[in-house]
C-alpha cells in the first residue's frame, strides 16, 4: 500500500505531461472525441444507419449534413456507427494482443534460453505472415462476421507487442530492485507481476496504440473489399458503397473515410505522446 | 556479406516457407464444407469436384494430402482455376506484372520524394518548412489510401479530366509504340502517386527524426568542424541514417501491397486487386489461396531480401 501513493501521483503528472505535448493532446482530444461518439452514437446519430429517412444520394443539407446514400439512408449516421465498429474492434483486438503480447514477451524473456528460441520462432512466424491478406481468405472461406475478425487480428497482431514486452523485461531482469526484491525471498512470479510487468508496461501500451491504429485500418481496408460483418455498419463499407457513387455523390466517399483517417491519426499522436513523456529520452 | 549469416539467414527463411504451407492447408481443411470446395470453387460440377477428390487424395489420411499439396505446390501447382479454365498459376502470372509495375513505382517515388522532403524538414528544423512537412506527413501515414484514391479521383479525374478514371490503357483508343507507353503512364501516375503516400510520409519523418539524431553525433560535429559544406555533411549523415529505414521499409512489405490491392480496386488497375476482389465475388477460392500463397511467399522474401541488403551495406553486421 504504501509504494502505491508515489505511484498513483506520478501517472498524474504523466497524464499532465501527455496534455501538455503538441502531439499528445491532439492525440488525447481526437482518440477521446471518437470514443465519446462511438459511445453515445444512439444519442449522436439522427437516424438508423440502415432506415432510408429521406431522398437517395441528396447532398449535405441542414437535416442531413452528410448527405444520403443511394438509398435515402444517412449518412452522418453511417459515420456514426462505423466508428464506434472501428473503435470497439481496435479496443477488443488491443485487448487481446495485449494480452498475448505480454504473456508470450515476458515468457520468452524470463523462462531462459530454449523457452526464448522457441517462442520468438513463433513470433518471426506470426510477423511474417500477411494480416491482411489472411484476413481476406479466413472470411471468404468462413464467412464474414464481426468476431471472427476479431479474433483473427487478436492472433495475428502480437508479435510486436510481445518483442518490446521481451526487450524490456530482458534488460528490468538485470537491474537492481529485482535483484533486491529476489535476496528478500520474492517468489518469481511475484516479481514479474509486481516488480517488472508493471514497469515494463509504457512502452507497452505506445506500441498497442500504435496497433491499434492499423487494426482500423486493416478492418477498413476488408469492409472496403465487402468483407465486413453485414449485421453492423463500418466505415470501410460506406467507402466501398461510395466507390460506384464517385460520379454523383462526393459526400458519400469523404466523410466515412476522413473519419477513419481522424481515428488513426488520433491513434498514432497519442502513441507518440506517450512516447514523448513516457520514455526516458523523452520531454524534448 | 560473410556466407554463414546468408546460410543462417536462409535457415530461418525455410521453416518459416513450410509453415506458411501448413497453415494454407489446415484452412483448406478447418473451413465449413467439404475441403473440395475450397479446392475448386463454387462452380465446379460433381464430376470436377470427384476429379478433385481423387488428384488430392482426400480420401487418404490427413498427413498423406498434406504431403500431396506440399508436392504439388513445390512442382508450382496451385490448383486449377474452375471461373478461368485454367491454372491457377498462369491466372495469378498474367496479372503479376501490372501489380509490380505499380507497386515499384510507388516504391520509388516514396522513397526518393522520402529522402528528399526529409532532409528538406530536418535541414530547415522548427521552421515553417519543416512544420508544415511534418504535418503533411503525420496526415499522409494515417489516411487510407483507398480513400486517398477516392478523393482524387473525385477531384482530378472525374470533374476536370486530368487524369483517366480508370484502367491501365484508353481501351477506346489503343496505342502501339510510344504513345502506348505515355498512355499507361498517364494511366499509372495518379495511381502510383496515391499508393505512394503512406510510405512517403513514414519515409520522410524517418530521414528527418534519424537525420536530426545524427547532426548531434561526433562524426557529423568532425565533418562540420573540417569545415566541409552543408549538403557534403548531409550526404555523409544520410549514408548511416538510411540503414535503419531499409529495413522498416522491407518490413512493411505486407501492408504496402495491401494497399496496392485496394487501390487497384478503385483505379480498376487490372493487377492482383482486381483479380483478388473478381474472385471473391465469384467464391474462386483456388485462386484466392494461391494468391495468398504467393503474396506471403512474396513478403517473405522481400524481408530476406532487406535483410541481406542491410548487412551488405553495414560492415558491423557479423552473425554468428
Amino acid at each position: 500500500m504504501l509504494a502505491l501513493g508515489p505511484r498513483v501521483s506520478e501517472s498524474r503528472k504523466r497524464l499532465f505531461r501527455l496534455l501538455h505535448n503538441g502531439a499528445g493532446r491532439i492525440g488525447v482530444v481526437l482518440t477521446s472525441g471518437l470514443l465519446a461518439v462511438a459511445l453515445l452514437a444512439g444519442w449522436i446519430a439522427p437516424a438508423d444507419p440502415f432506415v432510408s429517412v429521406g431522398p437517395p444520394l441528396r447532398s449535405p443539407t441542414l437535416a442531413h449534413p452528410m448527405g444520403t446514400d443511394d438509398l435515402g439512408r444517412d449518412v452522418l449516421s453511417g459515420v456514426v456507427y462505423g466508428t464506434r465498429t472501428s473503435l470497439l474492434l481496435a479496443v477488443v483486438v488491443s485487448l487481446l494482443t495485449g494480452a498475448i503480447g505480454i504473456i508470450v514477451g515476458s515468457l520468452a524473456a524470463w523462462q531462459g534460453r530454449r523457452t526464448d528460441d522457441a517462442l520468438m520462432r513463433v513470433t518471426e512466424f506470426v510477423q511474417a505472415v500477411p494480416r491482411f491478406f489472411l484476413a481476406v481468405i479466413v472470411i471468404a472461406l468462413f464467412g464474414p462476421g464481426l468476431d471472427r475478425l476479431i479474433l483473427l487480428l487478436g492472433l495475428t497482431s502480437w508479435p510486436w507487442i510481445a518483442r518490446v514486452v521481451r526487450a524490456e523485461v530482458l534488460s528490468l531482469k538485470q537491474r537492481e530492485f529485482v535483484e533486491a526484491a529476489r535476496s528478500l525471498g520474492a517468489g518469481h512470479l511475484r516479481i514479474l507481476f509486481r516488480q517488472v510487468l508493471p514497469n515494463a508496461l509504457p512502452p507497452v501500451v505506445v506500441v498497442v496504440s500504435l496497433s491499434a491504429a492499423s487494426v482500423i485500418l486493416i478492418e477498413a481496408g476488408l469492409s472496403f473489399l465487402g468483407l465486413g460483418d453485414p449485421d453492423v455498419v463500418s466505415l470501410g463499407y460506406l467507402a466501398n458503397n461510395a466507390q460506384r457513387f464517385l460520379r454523383v455523390a462526393w459526400w458519400m466517399a469523404a466523410f466515412p473515410g476522413a473519419a477513419i483517417a481522424l481515428a488513426v491519426l488520433g491513434l498514432n499522436l497519442l502513441g507518440d505522446g506517450l512516447n514523448d513523456v513516457l520514455s526516458p529520452r523523452g520531454g524534448h | 556479406m560473410p556466407s554463414h549469416y546468408l546460410l543462417r539467414r536462409l535457415a530461418q527463411v525455410l521453416p518459416t516457407m513450410a509453415g506458411l504451407l501448413v497453415l494454407n492447408f489446415c484452412i483448406i481443411h478447418l473451413a465449413p464444407g467439404d475441403p473440395v470446395i475450397a479446392l475448386g470453387g463454387e462452380h465446379g460440377d460433381a464430376a470436377y469436384y470427384a476429379f478433385l477428390r481423387a488428384r488430392f487424395g482426400l480420401d487418404r489420411p490427413l498427413p498423406e494430402q498434406l504431403l500431396t499439396y506440399v508436392a504439388n505446390v513445390l512442382r508450382g501447382d496451385l490448383g486449377t482455376s474452375f471461373v478461368h479454365g485454367r491454372s491457377v498459376a498462369s491466372v495469378i502470372a498474367e496479372r503479376l506484372p501490372a501489380t509490380l509495375l505499380l507497386v515499384s513505382t510507388a516504391l520509388v517515388l516514396s522513397s526518393v520524394a522520402g529522402v528528399g522532403l526529409g532532409t528538406l524538414a530536418a535541414r530547415y528544423r522548427r521552421r515553417p518548412a519543416d512544420i508544415a512537412l511534418n504535418t503533411a506527413a503525420l496526415l499522409g501515414y494515417a489516411t487510407p489510401s483507398f480513400w486517398l484514391g477516392q478523393i482524387a479521383l473525385i477531384a482530378l479525374a472525374v470533374g476536370s479530366g486530368l487524369f483517366p478514371v480508370q484502367g491501365m490503357t484508353d481501351a477506346r483508343n489503343p496505342q502501339t509504340g510510344l504513345a502506348h507507353l505515355m498512355d499507361v503512364l498517364h494511366h499509372l501516375a495518379l495511381p502510383a502517386i496515391v499508393l505512394a503516400v503512406n510510405e512517403l510520409a513514414l519515409t520522410t519523418r524517418l530521414v528527418r527524426t534519424g537525420l536530426l539524431e545524427a547532426f548531434g553525433a561526433d562524426y557529423v560535429r568532425a565533418a562540420r568542424a573540417k569545415g566541409l559544406s552543408e549538403s557534403h555533411v548531409i550526404r555523409h549523415a544520410l549514408r548511416n541514417v538510411m540503414l535503419p529505414i531499409i529495413t522498416v521499409i522491407g518490413s512493411r512489405a505486407g501492408m504496402f501491397l495491401s494497399g496496392a490491392v485496394l487501390v487497384e480496386v478503385v483505379f480498376a488497375w487490372p493487377g492482383l486487386g482486381r483479380l483478388l476482389l473478381s474472385s471473391l465475388l465469384s467464391r474462386d477460392y483456388p485462386v484466392l489461396l494461391g494468391m495468398f500463397l504467393i503474396i506471403s511467399i512474396g513478403v517473405i522474401l522481400a524481408n530476406l531480401i532487406t535483410d541481406l541488403a542491410y548487412a551488405r551495406l553495414d560492415p558491423r553486421i557479423r552473425y554468428q
